[in-house]
């Protein structure tokens, strides 16, 4: 118990310090699970628009698929990049693996069909409210997503900080195809695996400390805009 | 410029819902120029009838068509639909009414033009930057109808736009609708109160069960109406039936 309080105290001081380390670590962190947010807004905000409003063969099928996606294990996500991006596969000339890009196109395969999937449900609700009155405005049903997409713009928001927090937690993709390299493709999750297995608690902590942390900004940013939302929803 | 789209002929609709006939071989023809109000009992099939005008539903059969000679179809924004119930997108009053100007194809200084020509027509200009759906329900309708006059509409649909408004909301929204028609727009509008359909209608058009059962001069129907329905509905007595 005294190691964990010792560990727990040296973690404290690491994070008040603003330990260089540590600094480069999370800001690692937030670079690639950023990026990977953005890229996974700009294909799954607009495809999840599209699968709300768009009628049109096999609709339902991908609707399924995409469903089934939002639970897709991430080891395999990165075990599919590791096999894309490798020397022997088709996107081994890139030369990607254990780069951060890396890391972050296998955080978008990740993030992209949680936010298509919880984006249909936002965008089929909102759809379900204007869509007469945009039918009779002349307005056509792919015509119809700048506006939903900019009225559902609250809920939206939402939908986008659940998939950071998604990717932010994430380990085990970023662990195959990053490589957990120091200065490199080192990101708090796989330097806290690290770091625990080589007995070095203190930073193990520290890290652990700051991703809680992180992850109740952003619950907290989550309830804040829905209560904003809500209050908001008239605007 | 409402004679491009009018007379507006309707031809033996039907319109089916699990087998049941809604719209059942509905025949009528609304001339130029008229403002013509269709009146009716709840179920009559007259919000129903505006939503085939207007597009947003296909008819199983029968046929609508538009001006001399007969068009088949028509640009949609040529037709607008006030409903009964507006529904406003979750924006400023200004921000609804440059959507429908955008949506009409307008842009640069033209759209922002007939922005502010729309506040002052509905008189909102006070309200430009209030969230629409913070308004009252008066205002709220009354920036439905400015808004869908934002593309100067040949024909102008309207679903019982006043129900359940005060009376000044009320004078508000007829002086609109009065507006439009000098304007040069044909008005249809759908509504249950005979006092309103006195002071709005040149033509009325009564239906009942997804029929027309009688069309003619507002003044002949009011004062002496051809068929028992239409009798029965303006002494606000219940009509069973052809044998009833």
């Amino acid at each position: 118990m005294d190691d964990i309080a010792s560990a727990f105290s040296q973690a404290v001081s690491l994070v008040l310090a603003a330990d260089p380390a540590i600094l480069e670590i999370v800001g690692l962190s937030f670079r690639v699970t950023l990026s990977a947010v953005v890229v996974a807004c700009l294909i799954g905000l607009p495809l999840g628009a599209l699968l709300a409003v768009k009628a049109f063969p096999g609709r339902t099928a991908v609707i399924v698929a995409i469903n089934a996606l939002m639970g897709l294990p991430p080891v395999v996500v990165g075990l599919f990049v590791y096999l894309m991006l490798s020397n022997a596969g088709p996107f081994g000339v890139l030369q990607l693996l254990y780069t951060p890009t890396a890391m972050i196109v296998a955080q978008s395969i990740l993030v992209t069909p949680i936010v298509a999937g919880l984006a249909r449900q936002v965008i089929a609700d909102l759809h379900a409210e204007y869509d007469e009155q945009l039918r009779s405005m002349g307005v056509t049903a792919t015509g119809a997503i700048p506006t939903l997409l900019w009225d559902g713009r609250h809920a939206l928001a939402t939908v986008a900080l659940a998939g950071f927090g998604r990717a932010v937690a994430e380990v085990g993709a970023v662990l195959i195809v990053g490589g957990n390299i120091d200065h490199v493709t080192r990101v708090m999750t796989t330097a806290i695996a690290l770091e625990t297995s080589k007995g070095n608690l203190s930073l193990a902590l520290g890290l652990g400390i700051i991703l809680l942390f992180m992850s109740v900004l952003v619950n907290g940013a989550v309830m804040g805009l829905r209560a904003t939302s809500g209050r908001v929803a008239h605007v | 410029m409402s004679d491009q789209l009018t007379p507006i002929r309707l031809h033996e609709l039907v319109y089916s819902v699990d087998g049941r006939r809604l719209i059942d071989g509905l025949s009528f023809e609304m001339r130029a120029g008229s403002r013509t109000v269709i009146m009716g009992p709840n179920g009559a099939g007259k919000s129903l009838t505006l939503r085939l005008l207007q597009g947003l539903m296909e008819p199983d059969s029968g046929s609508i068509t538009w001006g001399e000679p007969p068009k088949h179809t028509v640009g949609r924004q040529s037709v607008s639909l006030v409903f009964q119930r507006p529904v406003l997108l979750r924006r400023t009053v200004a921000a609804n009414l440059r959507h429908a100007v955008a949506v009409c194809g307008m842009r640069g200084p033209a759209r922002s033009e007939r922005v502010e020509e729309l506040l002052a027509m509905g008189g909102l200009e006070a309200l430009r930057r209030t969230p629409a759906r913070v308004l009252s329900a008066g205002e709220q309708q009354r920036l439905s109808l400015v808004r869908a006059l934002a593309g100067r509409p040949r024909v102008l649909l309207l679903d019982e736009p006043t129900a359940n408004l005060d009376p000044a909301s009320t004078l508000a929204i007829e002086r609109l609708v009065n507006g439009a028609h000098e304007g040069g727009a044909k008005i249809v509008f759908v509504t249950h109160d005979r006092d309103q359909a006195a002071r709005l209608a040149d033509d009325v058009v009564f239906m009942q069960d997804g029929r027309a059962v009688e069309t003619g001069a507002a003044d002949r129907f009011f004062s002496a109406p051809s068929s028992e329905e239409a009798r029965a509905y303006l002494d606000g007595r219940l009509f069973v039936g052809g044998d009833g």
